[in-house]
């Protein structure tokens, strides 16, 4: 009977940790893919990363990691009954993710304009990859921000910031290890 | 048998079960083919043999499903199925699309017609009236467990079961869209092939055995539930974007070689999580269920999925490895076994349970019934070592030493003879099972006094 107690201890929707489990496998596996191929033409990864705006990225980790904080504030808020602050703060971070996929689609255009895509080197696949993949969980994550806000019970917004923050957690991996790793 | 109406299921498995036989018997014949490769070349060239043991396959199990959900809803809802008479008719149409096919395809009538002739894509090779007729016995079948299930109780079980076998209608209308360009015929046409069997087929799979393991095993429904909703997500999340793992050489980009990689290697997860589930549940389980046989077939699917689907699919998912061994025997190996334990043994499961109840006596027959399992699994099992071998030789030699094609096959003729010698047993094993299912009147062994403890 052990499994299920350990189950029934979990906070928060059984369902979600299981997404969550999911996505760091698959976000996992591509980084560990990444480096793998890195490995067999590292001054080529290194000319392709010289092409990427650290700051903007720099940058939007603050924001996402900013967003994260205002989600889990409002649970909080939601909890001690205030339930005003708890809305504000949930639109605050659906915000802030909006802001987060500007500056990366503003990124995205520049890489366009430079006429780099997917296939221009293994590098820039990866990139469009994962950043890709994690920009459409940031818009699927202000979607649920948003839904949650609407429908404010605490254990929906629970199970928003659940989602909201693997998807800060997933940037939190790529961002090092595709902007910053030399 | 609770409710009347279940007995619609009879037809339906009676159908699936001489469909089965016609299934196994033309993949003795195709095995046959493989080790004399003249034999009935005129009149019954391979392809035909071929399509007729994947046709017939598929349409037997779906027959299968079919049966299943018309016979757990009535229990699962608690009340009749809507219409009866729209069953046997959806059946009837199925019966007349399959025949059509059937001839279309070993005469080959109406060679180029638009609506008569074979349409000539694997698996979807079907007349368009065919499929047509496909279309409307689906809409029938929707229409009517959707309002059974919509009049009644609902239960996770049957969502499941209702939401899988949507998806197994819908997905099918991609069969009628033919692009001209045959990357893009490919792509579309894994949208039915693939999210059949690794996408909504699964769910169909992890609801008629959630079913099995309550009935067989009496453990509380909110265990068997939560279960089947992580079980269902691990399916979908993987099974989806693990469509991926089709698209590396059909000249798709390149991107789709890490995108199948990585989430077809996931798809082991639900197949896992399927086999601890029926495992977990017979251990907490309190009931001792007379209906021994059932039980076996629903472990043995359990876990010949799990080594099927999942780790003979992971064997060769990854894109470095599928580079060479794409297409080679160990593909046959995978198929086998996959097909055999996701979905043939859990539609025997489901036919050793249900048929009793649906005949109105004791599960007289275990006996012959495992015997049947243990023919089959062996013989399929034997199969897939012997394909997994001669893939791996036929890899060697025709992708890594660049040897000519034929050659390498002569060189594998061994593995070949040894394939239809397994087969030999699968399909005795077969015929076992649907005698053990139809003949037998009295329990073949008595059982004894002596009580020793299960399993």
């Amino acid at each position: 009977m052990s499994d299920t107690s350990l189950i029934d201890e979990l906070p928060g929707e059984l369902l979600m940790w299981v997404l969550i489990i999911s996505e760091l496998l698959v976000f996992g596996a591509g980084l560990v893919a990444f480096m793998g191929v890195r490995l067999t033409d590292p001054a080529g990864f290194a000319e392709a990363q010289s092409h990427l705006h650290r700051t903007g990225a720099a940058l939007n980790t603050a924001i996402l990691v900013t967003s994260g904080y205002l989600a889990a504030q409002a649970l909080h808020w939601r909890r001690a009954a205030r339930r005003f602050a708890a809305r504000l703060a949930l639109l605050a971070a659906a915000a802030l993710g909006v802001v987060f996929l500007i500056i990366k689609g503003a990124e995205y255009a520049d890489k366009s304009a430079q006429g780099i895509n997917f296939e221009t080197h293994p590098f820039f696949m990866f990139y469009y990859l994962l950043t890709g993949f994690h920009a459409a969980h940031v818009l699927a994550g202000v979607g649920i921000l948003l839904l949650v806000t609407w429908r404010d019970e605490p254990r929906n917004i629970e199970a928003g910031a659940q989602f909201w923050h693997m998807v800060d957690l997933v940037w939190i991996m790529l961002f090092p290890v595709i902007y910053l790793l030399g | 048998m609770k409710y009347e109406s279940q007995k619609v299921a009879y037809a339906y498995f009676a159908v699936a079960m001489g469909l089965f036989a016609i299934q196994v018997t033309g993949g003795l014949l195709a095995g046959w083919i493989y080790v004399s490769p003249n034999f009935l070349s005129e009149l019954l060239p391979f392809n035909i043999v071929r399509m007729l043991h994947t046709n017939a396959l598929i349409v037997w199990l779906i027959l299968g499903f079919f049966g299943a959900a018309y016979f757990l809803i009535p229990e699962e809802s608690e009340r009749e199925i809507h219409s009866t008479k729209l069953a046997y008719l959806q059946l009837l149409i199925l019966v007349v699309g399959t025949l059509g096919a059937v001839l279309t395809y070993t005469f080959n009538l109406f060679e180029g017609n638009w609506l008569l002739g074979k349409e000539g894509r694997e698996f979807l090779e079907q007349p368009k009236w065919v499929k047509a007729g496909i279309v409307v016995a689906a809409l029938i079948f929707l229409y009517n467990v959707s309002m059974t299930v919509l009049k009644g109780k609902k239960t996770a079980i049957t969502n499941i079961l209702l939401l899988g076998l949507w998806g197994l209608a819908l997905l099918f209308l991609f069969a009628f869209y033919n692009p001209g360009n045959l990357s893009l015929d490919k792509q579309y046409w894994w949208y039915v092939v693939h999210l059949w069997v690794e996408g909504v087929w699964e769910l169909i799979m992890a609801s008629i055995l959630a079913y099995l393991m309550l009935k067989l095993t009496g453990v509380d429904r909110e265990i068997v539930e939560k279960w089947l909703y992580v079980i269902v997500a691990a399916a979908l999340f993987s099974g989806i974007l693990g469509t991926g793992h089709h698209y590396y050489w059909i000249g798709t980009p390149g991107y789709w070689q890490w995108i199948g990689s990585i989430f077809s290697s996931l798809e082991v997860i639900p197949f896992f999580a399927m086999m601890a589930f029926a495992f977990v549940m017979v251990w907490k389980g309190r009931r001792d269920h007379p209906n021994k046989a059932a039980l076996l077939w629903s472990l043995g699917c359990a876990t010949l999925a799990f080594f099927g689907a999942g780790v003979w699919g992971f064997l060769h998912t990854l894109h470095g490895v599928n580079y060479y061994t794409h297409g080679t025997q160990i593909t046959a190996a995978h198929g086998h076994l996959a097909f055999y334990g996701a979905y043939v043994c859990l539609n025997l499961a489901i036919f050793s349970y249900a048929m009793p109840i649906l005949k109105n006596r004791d599960p007289y027959n275990q006996v012959l019934n495992m015997g049947s399992f243990w023919l089959m699994t062996s013989g399929m099992v034997f199969m897939t070592f012997v394909l997994t071998f001669g893939g791996t030789v036929q890899t060697h030699m025709q992708r890594v030493v660049g040897d000519y094609f034929m050659d390498v096959q002569d060189q594998i003729a061994i593995f070949y003879w040894m394939r239809f010698g397994s087969g030999l047993v699968v399909v005795i094993g077969a015929l076992l099972f649907i005698y053990s299912i139809w003949v037998p009147r009295k329990e073949v062994i008595e059982p004894g006094a002596a009580k020793t403890p299960a399993e």
